[in-house]
């Protein structure tokens, strides 16, 4: 079953997946059993019990009582696949590593329509942000009086993430709500303004040349939704310092002068106050 | 001891107390008889538009309501025009107008605008109003045996209320910057940006809701009161058990959302922050409001309605199909007692299950464990019903009606939308299929094949009784056969596009994204061709159900008060068409259950109409107390 949802299913290639996979796959068993069963038993009688064969229907019908025990058995693989499954891996999405594991910590800030990526640097301290410095230039309103913000790299809608190595991704928007799903990752969480959710996954394999891992986005969030995806490209190590070096050159000058900034953000919708 | 005088009345000597009584009576009898005279005179505009019958309001709401059902249809129609060829040019999408299918190509912000009311116009204007309104209004006084609803002139608001909701929505068409955009879950601070058109959703949906509540009440008032002598709890048929624990859904769920949308309605118009947090930035100016809010806050208040909500959707249409499957397989539905515990246990858990629509939020491990095992328990007494409408089938003298056609698909097609719930529900899968168009497939299969074709099982059933006319049986196969074809050919493969992680609501279908190309063009096509499948096997039932009625309406009746040899007062104590003031000739007395078909207890015919007598003649009726006054 694992195996031919997984032909629909897009590849998997983070450390948790294969376990939200192999519960899909299990929930998948249950309800083909139950289908097929109840299926049968449909065809059967509406075969059997056709007015023309069975011209006098019985008062009492089914006297037996196997239902109730179906009805049980039914409760009960349900509540082996949440207790033993389903929250389990909840505990297991939800709590952070540890700093011994040396995660790579950065900020996802959605907006309509594209997602900054914001990394610390290499002092690992996010730098202070100010709604009123937002510009076109300086998407996040970071604060460059403040020495965190020095080394800070913003890139738009490029998420560069190191192999093997955890990543912890703190989430929130701008604007309106979005959700930021790596359908490659088993990954998707609400993007929401004025929150800021924190989730961790680890990438098992580096982006090949011919691979297209994207950011897609889940959740309705205006004219642009449709088209609001960003790049994810899972590296190497020495990749991913590379990676960094180079944004780091670009943004000294001015923070993030990223060209794709002007294309994705031209459609604007107006607020109506 | 006072001596009695006697007092002569007519030829009677009588005591003065008997003769107060007796003239009290005499008065309320002359009374009586000069309304029941005025109702007669009742002008046009009370007698058709502002009726207090409930069998008048009950088609009123059917007919607005399934016109509003084609609207809701038309809108997807166009949408997936889009979906199967993006980008492509249609004349049929210039009735949008320039500004929204400039040259017959959908702009994204119109496609954004047919999906929020694709969702609001079939839930709250067509799906609720046709199965509580139109159907509930209807049948369940005439079920219970009472004369009417306990409310008229509530019953009357009620409908009232809905159709100007229905039309201020509607109206929002005309808007130059068009309806609401963000979704029949109206999301802020995405709605509370949007343009004017989602005030007029605001406002509409205000309305629709205190239509709700009035009908509500109205509902539990006199399933209560008004049940006929004999009729008590466990002898309701099971349609309106589930009208009952759907009326308590509406008047409990109802009002959270209420409150709700007054206040986004505050965000919008006076500029308060209920729904907006500090520092929102849109295309890059600061939003000046207040802020302080949270977004979450409407979708705890929106979900809170909206899952019980889903109930609502369901419990009337299992109603409907408990009804028509006991009909024809001639036998009682199994596990009455069950169904009815289920249903109440169902009504009570689906205030509890909310917050499985916000897995994703960012919840803990405690709450979301909370929330899964509510989810998981809410599953049993689905499970329990729909077992219970499969086992009554066993046993039975199934005679394929085409009413017992649309509920025999209801079945497994109820099936597929209950089981693919299962992966959403828990947290975990759900992490992958939350806001694909796995979720799209599933409540689709639980509404669409699901309580529609509940609903139509009850029109082709209940036709006759409405209008005394049957419809036609040939072209009811027609609309079947290809409905249900067609229906799964656009719901199954959504699941496969949503395993694809093909996020709902897009423009192109997911033509902009590598993971999805390959599925959506694959599936798209085919999927929109059955939809216009769909639309083509709608037109026989549209014919037939006007062509019969129109009939009807020139007096060609055709059928008896009991076409389907039913049970049920409904059928059993009524003439077709029945009676405009007050439904029943003589008030029936109930003797038994709702099912008795193939009784042991029946001589001559195979079912046993609740009210009928058996062995003992009638008991003799005490005469009236009051003596007759010359």
């Amino acid at each position: 079953m694992k195996e031919f949802l997984a032909q629909y299913m897009p590849p998997d290639y983070s450390a948790h997946g294969p376990q939200l996979d192999s519960l899909n796959a299990y929930v998948h068993w249950l309800m083909l059993i139950l289908f097929v069963f109840w299926g049968a038993y449909f065809l059967f009688v509406l075969w059997r019990f056709n007015a023309n064969r069975n011209p006098k229907a019985n008062y009492h019908g089914m006297r037996s009582h196997w239902s109730t025990y179906s009805e049980a058995g039914v409760a009960i693989v349900e509540a082996v696949l949440l207790i033993g499954f389903s929250i389990p891996a909840w505990y297991r999405w939800t709590n952070r590593p540890g700093p011994e594991t040396n995660p790579l910590e950065l900020r996802i800030v959605a907006e309509q329509f594209a997602w900054n990526a914001h990394y610390p640097g290499a002092d690992g301290i996010f730098g202070r942000r100010d709604v009123k410095l937002v510009s076109s230039t300086n998407p996040l309103g970071l604060d460059m009086t403040d020495p965190h913000a020095k080394d800070d790299v913003v890139a738009l809608n490029q998420l560069h993430l190191e192999v093997n190595r955890p990543a912890i991704i703190h989430i929130t928007s701008k604007d309106v709500i979005h959700s930021f799903f790596l359908p490659v990752m088993r990954v998707k969480q609400d993007a929401i303004p004025g929150m800021d959710v924190a989730i961790h996954f680890t990438p098992v394999k580096a982006t090949g040349p011919d691979d297209h891992w994207e950011i897609a986005c889940a959740q309705l969030c205006g004219l642009g939704h449709y088209r609001m995806r960003g790049q994810l490209t899972v590296d190497t190590k020495s990749g991913f310092q590379a990676w960094m070096k180079s944004q780091v050159a670009q943004n000294s000058p001015a923070p993030d002068t990223n060209p794709v900034q002007a294309a994705t953000t031209s459609s604007p919708t107006t607020p109506h106050v | 001891m006072a001596q009695k005088r006697q007092i002569r009345i007519g030829d009677q000597y009588l005591y003065a107390r008997d003769a107060e009584k007796a003239l009290r009576e005499a008065l309320r009898v002359a009374e009586a008889e000069e309304r029941e005279h005025a109702a007669h005179q009742e002008p046009w505009i009370r007698r058709y538009v502002f009726s207090t019958d409930h069998k008048w309001i009950g088609i009123q709401y059917g007919v607005t309501a399934l016109s509003f059902l084609l609207f809701g249809f038309c809108l997807m129609i166009l949408m997936r025009l889009q979906l199967g060829w993006p980008g492509q040019a249609f004349s049929v999408m210039k009735v949008l107008g320039e500004n929204r299918a400039p040259g017959g190509v959908l702009l994204p912000e119109a496609y954004n605008q047919l999906g929020a009311m694709h969702g609001t116009i079939m839930v709250f204007l067509a799906i609720v109003p046709l199965a509580v309104g139109a159907f509930g209004n209807y049948l369940v006084p005439l079920q219970i045996g009472a004369p009417d609803m306990a409310f008229p002139k509530l019953n009357m608001a009620s409908y009232w209320c809905y159709l100007p909701g229905g039309l201020i929505m509607l109206s929002s068409f005309a808007l130059k910057d068009g309806t609401a955009a963000s979704g029949w879950t109206s999301y802020p601070p995405l709605s509370d940006i949007a343009t004017r058109g989602q005030t007029f959703w605001l406002v509409g949906m205000i309305f629709l809701i205190t239509s709700s509540l009035l009908g509500s009440v109205n509902f539990i008032v006199t399933i209560v009161q008004l049940r006929a002598k004999g009729m008590n709890f466990m002898r309701l048929p099971f349609f309106v058990w589930a009208q009952f624990v759907t009326s308590f859904l509406l008047l409990l769920a109802f009002p959270p959302l209420e409150a709700a949308a007054v206040l986004q309605l505050m965000d919008r118009v006076a500029h308060t922050s209920f729904f907006l947090p500090s520092g929102l930035v849109v295309s890059g100016t600061p939003l000046t409001v207040a802020g302080g809010g949270n977004p979450l806050l409407w979708q705890h208040l929106f979900w809170f309605l909206a899952h019980p909500e889903v109930y609502v959707l369901i419990l009337p249409a299992m109603g409907i199909v408990a009804e028509v499957i006991a009909n024809n397989t001639r036998k009682p539905l199994w596990g009455y007692r069950s169904m009815v515990s289920a249903t109440i246990f169902l009504g009570f858990m689906s205030f509890v299950v909310w917050a499985h629509h916000m897995f994703l939020t960012g919840m803990g491990t405690i709450i979301s464990s909370f929330f899964q095992t509510t989810t998981m328990i809410i599953s049993i007494p689905s499970v329990i019903i729909l077992s219970a409408l499969f086992l009554s089938l066993w046993g039975g003298s199934i005679r394929f009606t085409t009413p017992m056609m649309f509920a025999l698909a209801f079945l497994p097609m109820f099936g597929i939308g209950g089981l693919t719930g299962l992966p959403l529900g828990l947290a975990a899968t759900d992490i992958h299929l939350h806001d694909t168009y796995y979720v799209i497939g599933h409540f689709h299969y639980v509404v669409a094949p699901g309580t529609i074709f509940a609903m139509f099982a009850g029109i082709y059933y209940w036709f006759p009784k409405i209008t005394g006319r049957k419809l036609n049986d040939f072209w009811g196969r027609v609309h079947f056969w290809g409905s249900f074809v067609c229906i799964n050919g656009i719901f199954f493969p959504m699941f496969i596009q949503g395993l694809a992680g093909i996020s709902r609501r897009l423009y192109d279908g997911g033509m902009q994204y590598a993971h999805a190309r390959e599925v959506a063009s694959q599936t798209n096509p085919f999927m929109s061709m059955s939809a216009i499948g769909l639309l083509i096997f709608q037109i026989p039932f549209i014919v037939n159900f006007f062509w019969n009625a129109f009939q009807a309406m020139r007096g060609k009746v055709t059928v008896g008060s009991n076409p389907w040899e039913a049970t049920t007062l409904d059928w059993a104590a009524t003439s077709s068409p029945p009676l405009r003031h007050g439904n029943f000739e003589v008030m029936p007395i109930v003797r038994r259950g709702p099912y008795e078909y193939n009784s042991p207890e029946a001589t001559n015919a195979d079912y046993l109409p609740q009210n009928a007598v058996v062995e003992q003649p009638a008991p003799v009726l005490a005469p009236p107390t009051a003596p007759v006054v010359a």
